[in-house]
């Protein structure tokens, strides 16, 4: 099962109720548990499961390499590119690596066969361990513009990972998405079984989460809700709920004891045992709401 | 012109409060919400007199399903998994996937697949309480968000010089990529807001690199100062290390929340904060000048 933690807007409790779900995930479901780290622009769970990282890959995207040998000027490489990645200048063919989406289509229609593969890096994917939980993020390189080539990389390796461990029990997958509901999250939930949606009941956060059910709704899959900063009058939220049948699943109290745990780097179920007992149960209710979906 | 961006790395920090505060403070400007994605300074500053504009950028693949004879060719070409093939074989275009390459469009065998241009939201011009506000809203799972950002700032640049203002002030996207990158370009200023968090300290620095790698000058203001005190003088170090001004900082205050809820700016909401804003205010305006001089 692999459920993302999503949530229009940043700073809502995502990686709160991520990092904290895949803290308890075995004791309250059963289950082995891969945390991965989808927002890979400003990674953050790391920061709180402290992770011992044991292996780092760089994670490329494809660009056109022109064999000025072969390359007849023709153009129509500069034709084709809709990123404008490739121009020709007096006589020299020139390619402006950061603007290139990697999409080889210069290299498809190249009528000399001019356009080899290199390669630019996108950033990397960190791989490591937290006591039980197996441990997964990618980590953008700063000045590159592509996120959602990157996480699209580390939901591959997540596939290897995850076919390597077949002989062992399938663990379940908590992927804590980016915020947003552009690119990069569409492509960090699009292959999750189902979606929970962290908000809070400001305007701010609803608005948001408007957003959010509208655009994830159409996916067609299972979601629920769980309200952070819980206190303030919530009746819209609740109200929105209803109208698109989402179960709320936990409210997490706006408490200054948990913002304070937060700025520290500790855990929700740490903060006490209420907060313990709280988690325990959100991991329960959401291994439950998801439909068994087992990845072979 | 001063163009100062008001960025976190993180989301959350309290980019959307600060900028609605200074809005409220400072004069004759136009006011900028550059975060396409989840845009939310229009909550705060409620806008009327709308102009409205679709935003059509780019091109979508479209396969029709009456010429396409399931050859397959489009589906390995497409290095973004957009191409889904049917139970009869013959191929569809995963709207969201899709991004715009043309690589598809030029191989196909059977000129299959057309390539019209593609609406991905609207960009607006509008007037609020505070003068003339310029956003946009992005379809949901729309791409060309850094496009969006660039046409957001040329109506702002556009309006500023007709209107005689000499301050633009923008709300900036969280992240690193793609939007932040291009409402970086031809800013004066950025301010950081930041949090002393794992999180918010974390992605200060990511936020402070980017800039620092296209050379704007910055400045910090640490919000919910606060929740952590320790994490809080490590913040205020990183900056001296690291030629970042600091321009002061907030306490964790639910007046902040209660503002929000209220729809108001925090100087209009008053409360024991309204004068701590206002020092920040000045602090960024200074910074921005002296920028200014700099150059």
């Amino acid at each position: 099962m692999r459920v993302s933690i999503a949530s229009g807007k940043g700073g809502t409790g995502k990686t709160t109720v991520s990092a904290a779900l895949a803290s308890i995930w075995t004791e309250a479901v059963g289950t082995p548990v891969v945390a991965v780290d989808c927002d890979v622009e400003e990674p953050n769970l790391h920061l709180f499961l402290r992770p011992l990282i044991t292996d780092t890959h760089i994670a490329n995207i494809e660009i056109p390499v022109i064999d000025v040998e072969r390359c007849t000027r023709c153009g129509s490489c500069r034709e084709i590119c809709q990123f404008a990645a490739i121009t020709i200048l007096g006589d020299t063919p020139m390619v402006f690596d950061e603007m290139c989406h990697g999409c080889g289509a210069c290299a498809a229609i190249c009528p000399f066969g001019a356009i080899g593969a290199g390669a630019r890096e996108l950033g990397r994917i960190e791989e490591g361990a937290a006591g039980a939980i197996t441990f997964l993020n990618g980590r953008l390189r700063v000045g590159e513009a592509m996120s959602p080539a990157l996480i699209r990389a580390v939901l591959a390796r997540l596939e290897a990972l995850l076919v390597e461990r077949e002989a062992e029990p399938a663990p379940d997958v908590i992927c804590d998405a980016p915020p947003g509901v552009s690119c990069p999250a569409g492509a960090a939930v699009s292959r999750s079984d189902a979606i929970v949606l962290v908000t809070e009941p400001t305007p701010f956060g609803i608005h948001d989460f408007r957003l959010a059910v509208d655009a994830f709704s159409p996916l067609g899959k299972p979601m629920a809700v769980v309200i952070n900063r819980s206190g303030l009058p919530a009746d819209e939220l609740e109200g929105i709920c209803r109208e698109a049948s989402l179960p709320i699943l936990a409210r997490i109290p706006d408490d200054r004891a948990v913002a304070e745990a937060y700025a520290r780097g500790r855990l929700l179920p740490e903060v006490s045992p209420a907060y313990r007992e709280l988690t325990l149960k959100l991991a329960k209710d959401v291994a439950s709401f998801v439909p068994e979906v087992r990845h072979a | 012109m001063r163009e100062i961006i008001i960025l976190s790395g993180k989301g959350g920090a309290g980019k959307t409060s600060f900028t609605a505060a200074f809005a409220a403070l400072a004069k004759k400007k136009v006011v900028c919400d550059l975060d396409v994605d989840a845009p939310d300074l229009h909550i705060l500053l409620d806008p009327s007199d709308e102009a409205r504009e679709p935003f059509i950028s780019g091109n979508l693949a479209v396969i029709d399903q009456d010429v396409c004879d399931g050859c397959g060719i489009c589906k390995e070409t497409c290095r973004f998994d957009a191409v889904i093939a049917g139970p009869d074989g013959k191929c569809r275009i995963e709207e969201s996937r899709c991004e715009g390459c043309k690589a598809c469009v030029v191989l196909c065998p059977r000129q299959a697949i057309a390539f019209p241009p593609r609406t991905c939201g609207f960009s607006a011009v509008a007037s609020t309480r505070f003068g003339p506000l310029v956003h946009a809203r992005l379809d949901p799972g729309a791409e060309n968000s850094g496009r969006l950002v660039m046409l957001l700032k040329q109506k702002a640049r556009k309006l500023a010089e007709m209107e005689g203002l000499d301050l633009i002030l923008c709300d900036g996207a969280p992240g690193i990529a793609c939007p932040v990158i291009s409402a970086l370009s031809g800013a004066s200023l950025a301010v950081l807001v930041t949090e002393p968090t794992p999180s918010g300290s974390h992605d200060l620095k990511r936020v402070a690199d980017l800039c620092a790698h296209f050379k704007l000058p910055a400045g910090v203001i640490i919000n919910k100062a606060d929740l952590n005190p320790d994490e809080a003088a490590r913040i205020e170090d990183y900056c001296t290390r690291n030629g970042l001004a600091l321009l002061g900082h907030l306490p964790h205050h639910p007046d902040v929340t209660r503002a929000m809820v209220a729809r108001k700016t925090l100087p209009e909401y008053g409360g024991p904060l309204a004068d701590d804003i206002r020092r920040l205010w000045d602090a960024t305006i200074a910074l921005a000048d002296t920028s200014a001089k700099g150059k």
